[in-house]
């Protein structure tokens, strides 16, 4: 009896500090953690999973959940031309915002990184539109774009009055209407991305570069956009994740129509959700559409933006 | 230093004591009249319905003390289509709000959420006359109407005049001959807000009304059968009026309300000559013009009847504003709040304000407008009105119709497939 609690006091002097130092170390990072997790798992985590429950549903978000209907929900949107059409204007959309927006920004922001007369004022001219809400962007367009509205009268007045559209009402040509002001509204991001971009390659390369006798041309395809690697991957993947979640915009303007010539996912969801008070199948394209942003943001970071990411975090260990 | 603290600690406790004993006093009446506070959600946001509700607010908390008003005023879309139906699937809803009557109420009851006033409202609901039926469900009284409008032509009178169409259109043929008058004088016949899909469906709902029998309607809105060719031939005639193209340029993009370019604002313009639309058009249209007045061009007509149609004359499409009190509402009190808008006192307000058209039997002289007067006039001679469609039935199947008029409008349906989409959205429900 006398010897055991020695013993016993031996031991934990012994294990005390380990096990202490171990368990005070998780419990630490549980504290820093918990804040951000809680938030995380409250607004996020809870509602997701709530929102696939839903989803099983055919629900009007009155009364309780009572009529499950298994999968129904998804065969019904998969199988409706509406929904449909709306996922191809989001395909079409992330195409022209690769294949347009980014050639176009990166040009933009190539000629603006030269010593240029007025650079900043057109740096500045450039940005602002990023800096307006997207509703208010599109109240603006709304008025410029009425048939008689001012690009119409620009068009006629400098003798091009045969180009005159019906920008929004033409069912064929309302929704690259739509593709024009948000490139407007966005390319400015994109242009200050690469700017940032542009100034982190050292001038050496270009030098060296220059003494070997490589051209301009050469210079840009071999040191400039390889360079640029990263930022653009980061772009694309803001500008996909953007285009596939359009809604504000498309909403104000034109509520997906005229006849869903401009719907999006997300106007689609808010029309069978908030007008048709069709909650379980909306909460259904929400999941869809979750899924499928998640989806690509997991194949985009392993396939693509691994290697930045791997990168810095060598660089952070070194 | 300790004299002072005790003063103060003897004050403290006489003022403790003293409000105490005035809280006992207060208590004691109020076990007779229980003390509670509705919460009112309701649309009219700005304006002359603004103040006159506010004002309704206090004058019912002067009447009955224990009972305190608390008006919420919101944008009509936002309490419509989110607030409401958020609020009514959670344990705190507005004790009364707005309601709109037809398919949402229907579903209101069906899930429980609003109180049956049928007792409460029995000594005073005939004073309102007919047009409480639109807000019943299966005999019971489930919301209170206090302005019920018809949806008619709102027109610019010197148009007419310069397109030599010397008197409004009775019958369909005249009226589109007089949107052939028009056409050829140059003038843009009809102003229509197709870009939010509801001005569209208001042809198609009211060429139904006017080809389909009531009996026909009712039971439609309630088995949703369309089997009656009458709904087919509503379609034809609506693609006959739109070969006729009477529409502005671009109208499928066109807004209804928002803005000069909007379909109002076309017509409070001079910019086109028509525009089908409820009672509550000039009240939008003011201040889309430059000057902010009603403008002195504008008259009204009713829907022109369709020759061979199965309905009686003069069947016209309309609806109105009312409000019900939610499953969590005191009773009596609610009730008793609804009673006094429903009282000539403050439905003469609201006719005489030009906030709305009153329901009350004797309120209609409190409205002085000409032209809401004319819509006035125009509903109390009707035999048959018919709730604006998209109201009238179930949400998902209301909303449908508007996106199946709206394809049409847009070359994208054809009359059959009309009735046949708002058939299969009935299906799902």
């Amino acid at each position: 009896m006398a010897s055991s609690p020695e013993a016993l006091t031996a031991g934990r002097a012994i294990e005390r500090p380990a096990v202490g130092r171990v368990v005070r170390k998780w419990l630490r990072i549980a504290g820093y953690i918990a804040p951000a997790a809680t938030l995380y798992v409250v607004f996020i985590i809870v509602p997701v999973v709530q929102a696939v429950h839903y989803s099983f549903y055919n629900w009007s978000g009155l009364g309780p959940l009572s009529e499950y209907i298994g999968l129904g929900n998804y065969r019904e949107a998969f199988g409706d031309p509406a929904f449909r059409q709306a996922m191809e204007h989001n395909g079409i959309l992330v195409a022209l915002s690769l294949g347009l927006q980014l050639p176009l920004s990166l040009g933009v922001a190539l000629m603006l990184n030269r010593p240029l007369k007025g650079r900043s004022v057109l740096r500045l001219i450039f940005f602002t539109p990023y800096i307006l809400s997207e509703a208010i962007t599109a109240i603006v367009f709304l008025q410029i774009l009425q048939p008689g509205g001012l690009l119409d009268a620009f068009l006629k007045a400098i003798g091009l009055g045969s180009l005159v559209h019906l920008w929004l009402a033409d069912l064929s040509l309302v929704f690259y209407t739509l593709f024009v002001v948000i490139t407007w509204k966005y390319i400015g991001f994109a242009i200050i991305l690469f700017l940032a971009g542009l100034q982190g390659i050292p001038p050496e390369l270009h030098e060296a570069a220059a003494i070997d006798g490589a051209t301009s041309w050469k210079q840009l395809r071999y040191i400039t956009i390889p360079m640029l690697g990263p930022t653009i991957r980061i772009w694309a993947f803001l500008s996909i994740i953007g285009s596939i979640q359009l809604f504000d915009l498309v909403w104000i303007m034109t509520l997906g129509g005229p006849a869903g010539s401009s719907s999006t996912m997300a106007t689609y969801m808010v029309d069978q959700g908030i007008n048709s008070l069709r909650v379980g199948y909306a909460t259904t394209v929400a999941v869809i559409l979750f899924g499928i942003c998640f989806v690509f943001s997991t194949l985009y970071q392993i396939f693509v933006l691994r290697r930045d990411v791997s990168g810095s975090s060598s660089r952070m260990a070194g | 230093m300790r004299f002072r603290k005790l003063l103060v600690l003897v004050a403290v406790l006489a003022a403790a004591t003293t409000v105490l004993a005035t809280a006992a006093g207060v208590a004691a009446p109020k076990q007779k009249t229980k003390s509670v506070t509705l919460v009112w959600w309701h649309n009219a946001n700005q304006g002359a319905g603004l103040a006159l509700w506010n004002a309704v607010a206090k004058e019912f908390h002067a009447k009955h003390p224990n009972v305190t008003v608390k008006p919420v005023a919101f944008q009509n879309e936002v309490l419509q289509n989110t607030r409401i139906p958020i609020a009514l699937q959670s344990n705190n809803p507005p004790d009364v709000f707005q309601n709109w009557g037809g398919g949402s109420l229907v579903d209101q009851v069906k899930a429980g959420k609003v109180e049956d006033l049928t007792p409460y409202v029995k000594s005073w609901i005939k004073s309102l006359g007919g047009s409480v039926a639109g807000w019943q469900v299966n005999g019971k009284q489930y919301a209170i109407p206090y302005s019920v409008g018809v949806v008619g032509f709102w027109y610019n009178k010197d148009l007419f005049k310069q397109a030599g169409v010397t008197s409004t259109p009775k019958t369909w043929p005249q009226f589109m001959a007089a949107i052939a008058k028009l056409k050829q004088a140059g003038i843009t016949p009809i102003a229509v807000g197709g870009r939010d899909r509801w001005p569209d469906a208001f042809y198609w709902d009211y060429l139904a009304t006017k080809v389909c029998s009531k009996a026909t309607m009712q039971q439609s809105a309630v088995s949703y059968n369309f089997s009656d060719p009458c709904w087919l031939k509503a379609g034809q005639l609506v693609d006959q009026l739109l070969k006729a193209q009477p529409f502005q340029a671009g109208f499928l993009a066109t807004p209804a309300q928002q803005g000069a370019t909007s379909s109002a604002g076309l017509l409070a313009n001079g910019k086109a000559a028509m525009e089908l639309q409820g009672h509550w058009n000039p009240g939008v249209m003011q201040p889309l013009t430059a000057d902010n007045t009603i403008p002195s061009f504008l008259g009204w007509f009713p829907f022109p009847n369709v020759p061979g149609g199965k309905a009686a004359p003069n069947s016209l499409l309309g609806g109105g504003d009312g409000f019900s009190c939610s499953w969590k509402a005191p009773e009596p009190e609610c009730a008793q709040f609804l009673q006094y808008i429903s009282s000539l006192s403050v439905q003469r307000r609201i006719g005489s304000t030009n906030f709305g058209l009153p329901v009350a039997k004797g309120s209609e002289s409190s409205v002085k407008d000409p032209n809401l007067k004319s819509v006035l006039a125009a509903r109390s001679s009707s035999p048959f009105i018919q709730l604006y469609l998209d109201i009238a039935f179930s949400r998902a199947i209301g909303q449908e119709l508007d996106n199946a008029t709206a394809d049409q409008f847009a070359g994208k349906a054809t009359p059959a497939q009309v009735v046949s989409r708002i058939a299969a959205a009935a299906k799902k429900k």
